[in-house]
This record gives C-alpha cells, structure tokens and sequence, in this order.
C-alpha cells in the first residue's frame, strides 16, 4: 500500500539520479540523435542516389534493423563492437570500449535506419522542380542536395525527427539489460539497495512521462506553427 | 548558338516522346516553341540543358555538345538561365539569397558582389523592396519575375522559358511578359515554350509548333500566323485564338 | 577476428535438460509468439475503443481518450513492465497484491498486458486518424440513413477505416513482436532472452545471437506475407485502400 511511500529515498537520491543518470541518458539521446541524422541521411541519399546496388545495399541495412528487437541489437553491438575494435586497431585481443561508447554505437547505428526512412520521405516530398531548377542553375548534384533539396526536407521534417528523438529517449531506457547506469538504471540501483522499488520506479515513471509530454508538447506546437507559415 | 539536331527521346520502349527533332536558335534570336499539351515541347526545351536524358541525336549548345559525356555540365547550365513553369524559387531562402546562390556557389562571386548584382536585378523586375522575403510571401506574377532575375544573375548566353506563365492567373501574366518583351528588345537569346501568342507577334523571330513529339511547323513568325502550312497547326491557331 | 565458432553447437544438448540448444532457442520464439499474439489482442479491442472514443463528438470521450494515450506513449515500455510487475502488486490491496505475486507465469501475464495496453495506445493513434481520413459525407450519410451512431460506425465508418490503415496495423504487429522482448527485463525467456541464456551457458555469443536474429527475420517475412495477402483478400475493388 502507498501508507508507507518513502519520499525521502527519491529526495536522498536526486543528485545521483540526475547528474549522472538523466545526464547520460540525455547525453546519449542527443549524440544518438545527432549520429543517426548525419548517418540516416546519407543511408536515404544512398537510396536515393539511383545506383541500384548502392540503393540495394541501403535498403537491406534499414529493413535488417528495423526487423530486430532492440534489445537483441543492444546485445549484439555489446558483444560485437569489442571485436570490431580489435579488427580496426589491429590488437591482439578484443578492446573494451566501455559502456557509453557501446551504447552510443548501438543507437547510432540503429536510429539511422528510422531516421533514412524520415529524410527519406522528406526528400521525395519535395518537388522534382526544385532540383530540376538548381541544377538549371548550375548546381552540382552535391550543392543541389546542400543548398536546396537536403535543407527543405530537413526543415519539412523536423516535428518528425523530434517525435522520433522522444521516442529515442525513452528507447535509451533499454540500455538496463547491460547493467548501464542511465536514469533508469540508476534508480533501479537504488530501489534494489535500498529495498525502495515503488518509490523508485513511480518517480522514474513520473519524470520519463514529465520530460516526454513536455517535449511532444513543444513539437505539436512547432507543427502547427509550420503549418501556419506553409 | 542552339542547334538541335535529330533527337529521338524515349520514356519507355513503347513511348516516344520526342521524334527526329531538328531546329536551332541564332545568337539574339527569339523563338516560341507551341503546340497541344503533351507534345513534347516542354521535353526538348529540358533536353537543352540535359534536364531531360535523351537517347538520339545532339545538342550543341554555343559549340558544346550538350550530350556528351565529358561535358561538365553544371558549367553550361550556368551559362543557360532557365525559367519554370512553376516558379521553382527556393522556399527556404529568401528572395536575395535565391538570387545569390547559384552566383556564389557556381559562379564563385563573392557575397558582396552578388548582392549588388542581385539587387539590381530585382530593381530591374520592379521587386527590390522585397529582397528581406520568402518566395510564399510573394504573388505568383512576382515569383516569376524573381526567377527571371535569378537567371539572368547567372550572366546567360541564352535563356530557357518553360511556360512561364501558365501556372499564373490571368491578371499577373502580363507583368511577366513585360519583363521577357524587355529581355528579347536587348537582343537576348531566347527559346520560349508558351501559348501566349501576343508575346509571339510581339518579339518572336520564328514559331515552332511541334505536336505528337514532331517538329510539324518551323517558320519565320509572319509565315507562321500568315498561312501556317500544317493542318494541324492550323487547328491549334484557330482554339487558341477563336477567344 | 580470434573467436572460436562453432556453428554445431546449436544441437548439443542445453545444461536445462530440455534437449538441444535449437530446441531452447525454438522455445523461446514459442513464447515470442505467444506473448506477441496475446498483446495484439489487447492492443487491438482496447486501442480500437480509444480510437473511436477520440473521434466521437463528446468532449468527455474525447479528452479521455486523449489522456489514455498520452499516458501509455510517453513512458518508455520498459518503466510500463515495472510498473506493472513490481509497483502494482505493491500498491493493491494486500490480498490482491499477494495474489498477483503468486501468480504462476507472471512475466508472461504482465508482458502480454504491458505490450498489449503499451501498443494499444498507438492502435488508437492509427485508428483515430483512419476515420478523420474519410470524407465527412460518410458519417453524415450513414446519420441521413437512420443509422445509429453505433450502428454508423460498426457498419460505414470502421470497415473502411480499417482497410485503409491496415498497412501501418501491420508495422504495429510487428513491433509488438519486436517489444516483447523488452519483457527479457522481467524474466521472461522469450527469443531474444533464451538466446541470451544460451550466450551465457555456452559463451557462443556470435552463433546465439544470429540464430536469433535469422528468427526475428523470418518472423518478420511470414508476417508480411500473411497481411499482403490479407490486404489483398480484402481489397474493395476500385479502390486504392493504404499508402
């Protein structure tokens, strides 16, 4: 019963759940985010560039990752990267690469899938006029993509792109199964520690839903006032 | 300084678009290129600055063969403005960055430079006070204006017209073609597809009237509308001017 | 790479005395399935109930339905298993809450339910945006008809609201497939997690791990196959349903 709910565990604990949980779980959502822009976005120009092979190859990277639970992909890249490691470095034995790093890994390589898929549909929103008047202007193809396509499929798609970073966020709670201390990881520690599970994992709740309302909050927002301007 | 020469384009093995096309553009010559809608005349002119592959036949464009492959072609279409239908400026950059893009990026002017060249162009299209805007904050006739100027901020030998002003409405279409009548009095190099006839009478030295991806009529403009030679031709003459 | 692989490994027997090591990995898809199948049901009745709540005219349903699925959407599924498997039992009457602790298959029960009402929130989603695409005529001319409300939708509204979201219903079958394995957190020996007790017993990571992911995969084939055959078989003629 909640007769005996313990705030003060949740009050003792803060600083341990925020400066280094929330810090690394907000750290990773945004580096992963940052990666699987740049990456997923040169996934969807591959797509997109004509070149079957190249767009074959793509194509198969995205449908593989999207097919595969992510936790079992957490797992893979955990045992995998260590080894790539050794390949790249040339060293005589796995390297460890640490917690973060695999972890950033992880959802950089797996976000990029999503995010081609978003960028994707976002260049192919864009009318074929506007490439067609860059390149009649002299653009190459590399400009056209800088200067025309890439920033208006960029702009369209934002509210999506921040929609797939909230979910990004919550989805960096899985890092759990490595024993990683995010946010979520670290309140687990201390409900296992203190015997304190309710407490803790109400409160975890309460802040991934706080953080993620708000920010789904502002995106609506955000649609609407590019809704207004289009 | 545009020559045509026997080009056949395909979409598919069963669909020709474009059949033995052969005509050509003289320096300071304007040409109107008309016809039904789908016969391809928006095709060729694309095929001018390669926008548009096609499988037969060459283009040379002031002695550059536009087809092939060693042709750098971003360098000729910088030297080839073109006007679309739909406008095309850029919706994310405002009205002088439009114009100065392809300037810096292409052309390597510096910024100063091309905003100089830029805003007097926009003075010379009647929009310089609206360099600060976006392109959706403009009226369609205005949009178009700025798309001619942001060709011409490029220094073309020559100027591409896709049916500049079919997607407008009818009060705006003038104020274009005030700025293209302009253009042709200064001897500018000009192929323009459209069905504004006006205009034709107006400046054109000669009148193609293509139909079912054939050249069908090729003739000085006052042979053109004086007894076009073609059944067909005379037919499209006879809807579009009975209004 | 100096990994010892060993590809044979999958039919020496498990250290669980259930046979080989395939056999645990076959398992744990079994279990895959199950949960998976289970949670799609409750996603699909509860998620359909808050769609149509979120389209009805009432303020009271509306906002609801709204508040349903802001909850269910906005904390991560993992936090949602936790909840259910260790908060609820806790915060229940201590007769109730005993009673869930002894209940045999736990993990199974609170992953089917957590999955189930986690997806159910985004079923309504899709839902919801199902029948705003209809033309409003639809609702009015089945009200015109005499129709009830009920009637509206159980007849007119959701047999062509289905059809046309049928293609993102099947993306969302297969993430409930997917986040079952979330579920590993709370014991459950799914696929994902029997591969993982199979790496922690025979320290055959990489062949664990693939066997897995060759599952997932085939999962996925037969899944789309059997939703474009069912999309097909429930085609209205005439009529472009999705995408």
């Amino acid at each position: 019963m909640l007769g005996n709910f313990d705030f003060d565990v949740i009050r003792r604990s803060l600083p341990y759940l925020f400066y280094e949980g929330m810090t690394f779980t907000l750290t990773l959502t945004a580096l992963s985010a940052l990666g699987g822009l740049i990456f997923g976005t040169a996934i969807a120009l591959m797509r997109l560039s004509g070149y079957k092979t190249l767009g074959r190859i793509a194509g198969l990277y995205v449908d593989f990752m999207r097919s595969l639970p992510l936790v079992l992909v957490i797992f893979w890249f955990y045992f995998l990267v260590p080894y790539i490691g050794q390949w790249l470095t040339g060293a005589s034995r796995p390297i460890s690469v640490g917690a973060f790093a695999s972890s950033l890994i992880t959802f950089i390589m797996f976000e990029a899938a999503y995010f081609s898929e978003i960028m994707r549909a976002g260049i192919q929103s864009i009318s074929r006029g506007q490439p067609a008047a860059a390149n009649a202007l002299g653009l190459t193809y590399a400009q056209t993509m800088r200067y025309v396509v890439l920033p208006q499929a960029f702009r369209n798609m934002l509210p999506v792109l921040l929609t797939q970073t909230i979910v990004l966020f919550q989805d960096t709670s899985l890092v759990y199964v490595l024993s990683i201390p995010d946010f979520l990881g670290a309140a687990s520690k201390v409900a296992q520690r203190d015997g304190r599970l309710v407490e803790m994992y109400l409160f975890a709740a309460f802040v991934y839903f706080t953080i993620s309302c708000v920010a789904s909050f502002g995106v609506r927002r955000l649609q609407s006032r590019i809704a207004i301007i289009r | 300084m545009i020559e045509i020469s026997h080009v056949d384009k395909w979409y598919s093995s069963a669909f020709q678009v474009l059949k033995d096309c052969t005509t050509s553009v003289a320096k300071g010559e304007v040409v109107v290129v008309c016809g039904p809608s789908g016969s391809g005349k928006s095709t060729l002119i694309k095929c001018v600055n390669a926008l548009e592959p096609f499988q037969k036949g060459d283009i040379t464009v002031d002695g550059t063969k536009v087809n092939d492959p060693k042709t750098n072609l971003p360098k000729l279409r910088a030297r080839v403005g073109m006007v679309f239908q739909h406008f095309e400026l850029f919706p994310h950059l405002k009205i002088i960055d439009n114009l100065c893009l392809a300037q810096e990026k292409v052309l390597g002017r510096g910024h100063d430079k091309s905003v100089t060249k830029a805003m007097m162009l926009l003075d010379r299209v009647g929009l310089k006070e609206h360099a600060q805007k976006f392109p959706a904050q403009l009226s369609g006739g205005q949009q178009q204006r700025v798309a001619i100027a942001r060709a011409l901020a490029m220094d073309p030998i020559a100027m591409l017209f896709d049916e500049p002003t079919s997607a407008l409405d009818p009060e705006m279409i003038s104020e274009v073609l005030d700025v293209m009548v302009d253009l042709a009095r200064e001897g500018m190099t000009m192929m323009v597809v459209t069905h504004e006839m006006g205009f034709a009478r107006k400046v054109a030295n000669r009148v193609i009237f293509m139909d079912r991806g054939e050249i069908v009529e090729d003739a000085p403009k006052d042979d053109f509308f004086g007894k076009p030679r073609s059944d067909r031709a005379q037919k499209f003459l006879s809807k579009i001017l009975s209004h | 790479m100096n990994y010892n692989w060993n590809w044979g490994i999958f039919f020496q027997p498990n250290p669980m005395g259930t046979g080989t090591y395939l056999d645990l990995l076959l398992s744990g898809l079994a279990l895959t399935l199950e949960t998976a199948v289970l949670a799609w049901i409750i996603a699909l009745v509860t998620g359909s109930i808050v769609g149509v709540m979120r389209t009805l005219p009432s303020k009271g349903a509306y906002w609801f339905g709204f508040a349903y699925v802001e909850f269910f959407r906005n904390m991560p599924l993992l936090v949602q298993l936790f909840l259910w498997f260790f908060v609820l039992p806790e915060i229940l009457p201590r007769a109730a809450g005993l009673w869930l602790k002894q209940l045999p298959n736990a993990p199974f029960w609170t992953a089917s339910i957590g999955v189930g009402l986690f997806m159910s929130a985004r079923v309504a989603v899709q839902l919801q945006a199902g029948i705003g695409s209809l033309p409003r005529g639809q609702k009015q001319a089945a009200t015109a008809l005499g129709l009830t409300t009920v009637q509206g939708y159980r007849y007119v509204l959701l047999p062509m609201a289905f059809r046309i979201i049928l293609p993102p219903l099947t993306s969302e079958f297969l993430n409930t497939i997917k986040n079952t394995a979330v579920a590993i957190t709370i014991g459950l020996l799914e696929l994902t997690g029997q591969a993982r007790s199979m790496q922690e017993f025979s320290f055959q990571v990489f062949e664990a791990f693939t066997a897995a992911t060759i599952l997932y995969l085939l999962v996925n084939a037969v899944v789309v196959t059997g939703m474009r055959i069912l999309e097909r078989y429930v085609a209205i003629p005439g009529y472009i349903t999705g995408k």
